[in-house]
């Protein structure tokens, strides 16, 4: 145990003490007044608008965070829909797949005005946009990870002359499991663009107060917003780990990255 | 009737290069148990696999009994273990893909790992057991299905002495019992004495010469140490090198042309 924690100090204290010297050195700069606090404010100042502005801050995190896993849950869902079958139909992938390339290419923010026009402003608007840059990410790790079952097994399991499903089930979605979980760790910190951007111009959540904040000069609450969309951001891939750890708590194997 | 029976035999993996086998022609009975012997690259693995079915010939014909054709059972040269999968669920792996998996299959499937000495590793994954583990564990999943042919490839190369010898005898145990056939990959000579009635010596033009009848029946670990076997195995090994000398003048032959 208290080796344990030990090692837990010797990997993370580090970290923590260069944040609070950049904390530090930070604050000195601003209560110096070697910057103006209109543009620098303090991180204690930053940290009492928090405080302050706690229930609007809170309910814009929510909104945002609801948007995220609206967009998120979806990808998912559709994204390895679409993985399987794209592999099943090979003629559906070299007909598809490319246009998902091409589509992914065009930046959110250039389609997020016709997300306004489609779905009105609000949370509809922000909940497509979290979800269009969260799909291909799990889609194209999904379909990796189906393509890379390993041939040797493959050749074991037809031994055995298994059905389509079988060998879907018991060979390709495990083998590409570890794959999917990538895909959704780095669909999570994009959904999270996704779903600010979406309310910078569909208006909610943080987005839109950090827009509000920015048009009232208010920095301070610029940097609280930032800050939460981070910690969300953060908090969001530990869940992800938190929860793929207990879903695969009896098959290590699965969760190996 | 024979079990296998093999006819002007000859595979090719690319047109211009030179076929293996040559028109092999070989019978096997129905209670022969049939070593296949020869150095590296002879094509020992591919016959193996012609007579599964995982490759097809270039020519020649294999013709197994039909009844027996459902009732073969194949070891890789590697152990092949489903790496999510515990040893017991490996083992069970072949009969859930033929929906024979139920409770009394469960007991079987116990009982054989007990026999191969992994009782208490049951629900250890494949990467948590070494070499030669994961090799046994691949054998009771090649004996689950109850096989009547069991085509083996170098199964025990990885062993150690001790559980190799103890493998060999399970064999024979096996063979005796229940009347399994085998037919047995190896590079040692003095193992394909011991566990084989018949041995296809190839050399690396897949050229074989039938060694029958073997003049050992009766078979513990101690006949190793008789001086008739170590005979028998040194007047094969003699044949071995000879085969070998004539192959090295026929290529000098073919070079020199």
């Amino acid at each position: 145990m208290i080796a344990t924690i030990r090692l837990w100090i010797a990997d993370k204290l580090p970290a923590w003490i260069f944040l609070a010297g950049l904390l530090s050195i930070w604050q000195l700069i601003v209560v110096q007044g070697w910057v103006a606090s209109y543009l620098l404010p303090s991180p204690l100042q930053i940290f009492d608008t928090t405080l302050e502005m706690w229930s609007d801050i809170f309910a814009a995190t929510l909104s945002t965070a609801q948007s995220i896993l609206w967009g998120l849950g979806l990808s998912l869902i559709i994204g390895v829909t679409s993985a399987l079958i794209f592999f099943s139909i090979p003629i559906a992938r070299r007909a598809i797949l490319p246009f998902c390339i091409f589509f992914q290419t065009v930046p959110i923010i250039a389609i997020a005005p016709l997300l306004v026009i489609w779905f009105g402003y609000g949370q509809p608007t922000v909940n497509a946009s979290a979800f269009i840059v969260s799909l291909f990410p799990i889609l194209a790790s999904t379909l990796t990870g189906l393509q890379e079952t390993d041939p040797q097994l493959k050749e074991l399991f037809r031994l055995y002359k298994p059905s389509r499903w079988q060998l879907v089930f018991k060979l390709q979605i495990p083998s590409a499991i570890p794959y999917i979980i990538t895909g959704i760790k780095i669909s999570a910190g994009l959904a999270v663009v996704g779903a600010i951007v979406g309310e910078f111009i569909a208006g909610g959540g943080l987005g839109s107060l950090i827009d509000a904040a920015r048009t009232q000069q208010r920095v301070d609450l610029v940097f609280s917003g930032v800050f939460m969309s981070s910690a969300l951001a953060l908090s969001l891939v530990y869940t992800i780990n938190l929860v793929t750890g207990l879903l695969f708590r009896h098959r290590p194997y699965l969760r190996k990255q | 009737m024979p079990s296998i029976e093999v006819q002007q035999l000859e595979k090719s993996f690319s047109s211009d290069a030179q076929a293996l086998f040559a028109g092999l022609s070989f019978t096997l009975d129905s209670d022969e148990c049939l070593c296949l012997l020869g150095p590296s690259g002879c094509g020992k693995t591919t016959l193996l696999r012609l007579l599964m079915g995982l490759e097809q010939p270039s020519s020649g014909t294999i013709h197994v009994d039909p009844a027996l054709d459902a009732k073969m059972s194949y070891v890789f040269q590697e152990p092949r273990l489903v790496p999510w999968r515990t040893c017991l669920e490996n083992v069970l792996l072949p009969l859930e893909l033929t929906a024979k998996n139920n409770p009394a299959a469960r007991d079987r499937a116990v009982e054989l790992l007990q026999k191969i000495g992994l009782s208490d590793r049951l629900e250890h994954f494949p990467d948590q057991l070494s070499g030669g583990m994961q090799m046994r564990v691949a054998l009771a999943r090649a004996l689950i299905t109850q096989p009547k042919i069991i085509l083996l490839d170098e199964p025990f190369a990885a062993l150690d002495e001790r559980t190799r010898f103890h493998m060999q005898d399970l064999l024979l145990e096996l063979k005796a019992r229940l009347q399994l056939q085998y037919i047995f990959v190896t590079h040692s000579i003095s193992e394909a004495v011991y566990i084989s009635d018949r041995i296809l010596l190839l050399d690396n033009t897949g050229a074989a010469r039938d060694i029958r009848s073997l003049p050992f029946r009766a078979r513990n670990q101690s006949l190793k140490l008789t001086p008739a076997f170590n005979d028998v195995v040194k007047a094969y090994s003699s044949l071995f090198s000879e085969m070998e000398d004539s192959m090295k003048q026929s290529n000098a032959a073919q070079s020199k042309q």
